[in-house]
């Protein structure tokens, strides 16, 4: 039932204002109660209520985030006087302590505290306990201990797509931060929604890292500068180099311009040593290396072609994978090669060719790591292909020693800047191994799985004992050796300079016999004509034979054990064998094998 | 009073100490050889760390009082002789503070 009130209104009233008025209140309709519907209702008796005599409680869930913690001091001022008392006042001060000092209980105290001090002070002074006792025997014998190492730490790479850690840098002075470069350097494999960001971490917190640093470009290399801690300089994948300051935030503070900066990724990228500690040189696989101010970005002070015929030609300059430079020989540096060839360079000579002083081939492979000796400069460390080998300078013609070949392709290596004779290297399967050839020669003295992913890169902490590596899915792990592998051995110095020693001396030996050989080779083939050539060439063709029948009877049984798949690969090698019997490479193929021999022996 | 005196002095005069204090229990440096920063300072820090020491002593046990507190550090050894406890010993006792 509707309940309606009808009213009319004139049109020409439509639209004025409303006047309200007050009128009596008037009954619009009555619904008198109906006693029949009643009957339809039945009383309920009994009714059941629910009660309960307790609490009224409910229940919440709280999750509280981690929340940060920090001590802070009060400064202790002035402070606990009586309120009559002002302390300012001199003399206010002065009476209340002397009121304070009639006190007997004052004086009942101060003696019997007395006592109790002097009885301290006279213990002290009776016995020095920091006194050092036994100081002659202060030499540890470490050499039955275990060596190990262990993860401290791991920092991950917060974003969802992972980049390999491809370079990291500890912080100069407090060794408590890490610099990471992030980049993939699979080629053309980057996904396009990979970040670009480097971080730096600090060791304390591996959740989150301390500072974001953000290129235009991944950076393939980042170091600290060792003079000013807060600047960084990094190699960008696009061949610029960017330098960043902490205390002025996360975006590049000075950028090289792209028409004048590498043309392929940075891959090396270092701080000279010079007075305002603001010059760096880069190098990339474009083959140039390059010398720049950061204060000045827009065009390198310098460039130099890595073009080994000293011509300075770009086409023919081999692509630099590292760098070194040791702060010790400012004019020297290093450079390796992606073919495998380690060029040593003087910064200050005169001419192009005179820049690129000698060059050392040897690997097979690009040469990943290149560090010279902290303690003998002289003697260097290249990582490349499957081994590390390390080189004296005074051997030109191969390295003085090597590692066996290993089964996975080894990345980065360092020597560790305590101990002349250890260096760590990394390799492709996750494990790092740490190398002390006074220790043992053959094998890794300690070899540790880290991570199932590739290792890429490796850094070394100045005491030695920390050590930080990161892999293909952006993980760096903070590992620390036992403390055998980062304190001097007795005599270790010694040991490892001795053993550098022999072993240049040996390759200079051999060098030497190479070059009496080619020269005697030189000298047969003139006297030939003149004497009797028939012996002498009868040996040489038994030779010949003999070397032939040996060798063809290896492929043969490799052959037969690989089966059909390698006869390709032996007939290939038949024809190289024909165009390599030559006299002279039948003796020096002859001298390698008894070479190959002797380091195993060893 | 002059016994006062004389301890005081007696303490100071021996090897190795380089300065004396009395605080009372406010706080307020009373007797001092320092100078005034310095009192005010080891004042109201070693007289909260006395008293945080006192407590942990009678909470791990309430029988168990701090007589004596060293603070052996790099460069010095301060040493804190709080208010006279209520230990039953063989010396003289006196009524605390």
């Amino acid at each position: 039932m509707e309940i309606v009130y009808v009213y009319v209104k004139n049109r020409s009233e439509f639209g004025k204002q409303c006047n309200f008025s007050d009128r009596q209140a008037e009954l619009s309709i009555d619904i008198p109660p109906n006693p029949e519907l009643m009957e339809q209702f039945v009383i309920r008796d009994p009714v059941d209520t629910g009660i309960q005599c307790s609490y009224d409680m409910s229940e919440h869930e709280v999750n509280t985030e981690r929340f940060e913690m920090e001590t802070r001091g009060i400064n202790h001022l002035e402070g606990g006087w009586p309120k009559d008392v002002n302390p300012q006042e001199l003399e206010q001060t002065i009476r209340f302590r002397k009121k304070v000092e009639k006190d007997e209980n004052y004086i009942n105290a101060i003696m019997q505290l007395g006592y109790v001090m002097e009885h301290c002070i006279k213990q002290n002074n009776a016995i020095d306990i920091y006194g050092e006792y036994f100081d002659e025997e202060d030499e540890v014998e470490v050499s039955d201990e275990v060596l190990s190492a262990k993860t401290i730490n791991v920092f991950r790479d917060p974003h969802e797509i992972k980049r390999t850690a491809t370079h990291l840098s500890w912080h100069p002075d407090a060794n408590r931060k890490l610099a990471v470069a992030y980049s993939c350097l699979d080629f053309q494999r980057a996904d396009v929604n990979m970040s670009y960001d480097s971080f730096i971490w600090d060791l304390e917190n591996p959740n989150k890292p301390e500072l974001i640093l953000k290129p235009s470009s991944p950076l393939v290399t980042l170091e600290y500068n060792p003079k000013d801690s807060h600047v960084l300089i990094g190699g960008c994948y696009n061949g610029q180099i960017a330098c960043w300051d902490t205390r002025k935030g996360s975006l590049v503070a000075e950028l090289s311009t792209i028409e004048f900066s590498h043309r392929d990724p940075v891959f090396g990228a270092l701080w000279l040593q010079s007075k305002t500690g603001t010059e760096c040189f880069s190098a990339s696989t474009d083959g140039q290396v390059m010398w720049w101010d950061i204060r000045k970005m827009n065009e390198p002070t310098e460039v130099l072609i890595m073009d080994v015929s000293r011509k300075g030609v770009l086409e023919n300059a081999l692509g630099a994978i590292s760098l070194e430079f040791e702060p010790t020989m400012p004019t020297k540096f290093m450079v390796g090669t992606e073919q495998g060839v380690v060029i040593s360079c003087n910064r200050k000579a005169k001419t192009i060719a005179e820049k690129i002083v000698c060059t050392f081939s040897g690997h097979h492979g690009p040469i990943y790591a290149l560090q010279r000796n902290p303690f003998y400069p002289k003697n260097f460390l290249t990582v490349g292909d499957w081994t590390a080998r390390i080189w004296s300078e005074e051997s030109r013609e191969s390295c003085i020693m090597w590692t066996k070949y290993h089964m996975a392709y080894v990345t980065d290596g360092a020597w560790s800047p305590q101990r002349p004779a250890v260096f760590f290297t990394t390799k492709m399967d996750g494990t790092v191994d740490i190398w002390d050839f006074v220790f043992k020669q053959s094998d890794p003295a300690l070899s540790l799985k880290v991570c199932d992913e590739a290792l890429f890169s490796l850094k070394v902490q100045d005491n030695g004992c920390f050590l930080a590596c990161g892999s293909r899915l952006g993980t760096v792990t903070l590992l620390e050796v036992s403390p055998g592998l980062c304190t001097l051995q007795r005599n270790e110095k010694n040991a490892a300079s001795s053993i550098f020693e022999r072993e240049t001396r040996r390759e200079k030996i051999l060098e030497a016999r190479h070059r009496e050989m080619r020269l005697k080779e030189k000298g047969k083939t003139e006297v030939r004509e003149e004497e009797g050539e028939g012996e002498v060439k009868i040996n040489q063709e038994e030779l010949l034979a003999l070397t032939e029948k040996e060798f063809f009877d290896i492929i043969n049984s490799e052959t037969k054990r690989k089966g059909a798949t390698l006869k390709k690969a032996g007939s290939k090698r038949d024809d190289e064998d024909g165009k390599s019997l030559n006299e002279e490479d039948e003796i020096e193929y002859n001298e390698r094998q008894e070479e190959a021999e002797e380091p195993a022996k060893e | 009073m002059a016994e006062v005196e004389e301890t005081l002095k007696r303490i100071q005069n021996h090897k190795g100490v380089i300065g004396t204090m009395v605080v009372n229990a406010e706080g307020i440096p009373i007797r001092t050889t320092l100078d005034n920063s310095t009192t005010v300072q080891y004042a109201g820090l070693l007289h909260q760390l006395t008293m945080k020491a006192k407590s942990t002593v009678r909470d791990i046990d309430p029988q168990n009082d701090l007589t004596f507190l060293r603070i052996r550090s790099k460069k010095h050894e301060v040493m804190v002789a709080p208010e006279v406890p209520l230990i039953p010993c063989n010396r003289k006792c006196s009524s605390p503070l």
